[in-house]
């Protein structure tokens, strides 16, 4: 074989374990990879309280209570609903039917207690107009709920 | 001879080169004008975003430029390996300090962009961490390809790194799709139509096409510049062995 021929075979052989190397690491670490759980991985894996996690879903439709400086919401994966407080400062993205990513502990009582609330969007950009002329049409699918029925299908694998 | 054999490709890249750069450098000034009128002036807010939605136009395409500059930097660096192309090298050298710099820019615009739509300047989900890494990767190449006395030895080794980096390459694109993230799915490429609307996804095209000609054009004269460096080096070890 010349060498060229050698190297050429050497180097797609190196790549190719690689590639089948670092599937099998990110395969492996898939728990530790995720950025927030869902209600519905809460419920499944039956946190003990106290732990530190991220929580992630919708913010239910006119679940937003303001108590003075704390809000309280519901985080909803369409399955399943966990109640979050919160106290502090929320982003300017935060609304109810938004994706939200929540950092905290779980209480006793199931609910979440909250020491960070960021806002998660998704990947639609549209003008001001067009949203508003589809939501008038009827057109509108909302874009956070693909969100969070694409989310739901990620952690069911 | 076989130093003058050596050249004979670089010289014809050379040629070519010097009649691509004024063409290539001028459609990137072009670009960018029209470009940024279309980013900044004619082109609506977001829905949601509002006006914040326009660091989109310089984020995206970096982003896009940074994986395209690692992808040469690895083609090249495979070519060096198992062909010895004299060119090889070079490319990978010259394109590793630009991927730098657009991995930099994406990951200052991205930090500007989360602040105020997130709500963080930065966090440790899949899409943010693997670009730092790709970050890394460029800083570790532009480090080890200089770190050698012999200048062929130290590119071999950048070669290998670069050839390994390469893994993180598909992980930064479908790390959105195969872990949640905080950072959104893909927009523009995807299976479905574009996400985004034609009024905005223009722009970001053409600020795409922009960025693309200034990548070639800095990549050009960067091979440039280390192929007249590295000539000026043989003549003087040529003058020093003739005294």
């Amino acid at each position: 074989m010349k060498p060229k021929r050698r190297r050429l075979y050497f180097v797609l052989f190196g790549m190719a374990t690689l590639g089948v190397a670092a599937a099998l690491v990110l395969s492996a670490f898939q728990d530790n990879l995720v950025f927030f759980y869902s209600p519905s991985d809460l419920a499944e894996r039956q946190v003990e309280p106290g732990r530190r996690l991220r929580l992630g879903g919708l913010v239910e439709a006119g679940s937003v209570q303001r108590d003075g400086s704390t809000v309280h919401f519901t985080v909803t994966d369409l399955a399943q609903t966990v109640q979050v407080s919160f106290t502090g400062i929320l982003p300017d993205l935060f609304r109810e039917g938004q994706g939200v990513v929540t950092e905290g502990t779980v209480q006793r009582d199931g609910s979440f207690l909250a020491s960070d609330v960021l806002a998660k969007h998704d990947e639609t950009y549209l003008p001001k107009e067009v949203a508003d002329a589809l939501k008038a049409s009827g057109q509108w699918r909302d874009g956070a709920e693909n969100q969070a029925l694409e989310g739901s299908e990620g952690t069911a694998q | 001879m076989a130093n003058l054999h050596r050249f004979a490709n670089p010289n014809r890249f050379l040629r070519l080169s010097r009649a691509i750069l004024p063409w290539s450098a001028s459609l990137t000034v072009l670009l960018f004008i029209v470009g940024l009128y279309f980013a900044l002036f004619a082109s609506p807010a977001d829905y949601q975003q509002g006006e914040t939605v326009r660091i989109m136009y310089v984020h995206v395409p970096s982003a896009w430029i940074a994986m395209l500059c690692y992808s040469v930097m690895a083609a090249a660096s495979a070519t060096a390996l198992i062909w010895r192309h004299p060119l090889a090298d070079i490319t990978a050298r010259a394109a590793a300090p630009i991927g730098a710099g657009f991995t930099l820019i994406v990951l200052a615009t991205g930090s500007l962009w989360g602040k105020p739509m997130w709500g963080t300047w930065w966090v440790w989900d899949a899409r943010l961490t693997s670009v730092l890494i790709l970050f890394f990767l460029y800083l570790g190449h532009i480090a080890l390809s200089r770190a050698f006395d012999d200048p062929t030895r130290g590119a071999r080794a950048a070669a290998v790194l670069a050839l390994v980096g390469f893994v993180n390459v598909p992980i930064i694109k479908f790390s959105v799709d195969w872990w949640n993230t905080l950072h959104q799915p893909a927009s523009v490429s995807r299976l479905a139509a574009p996400a985004i609307d034609p009024a905005m996804l223009r722009p970001l095209l053409l600020m795409a096409l922009a960025f693309t000609a200034y990548f070639v054009t800095l990549l050009l004269l960067r091979i440039r510049a280390e192929l007249t460096s590295r000539k000026i080096r043989a003549l003087q070890l040529a003058q020093a062995s003739a005294e």
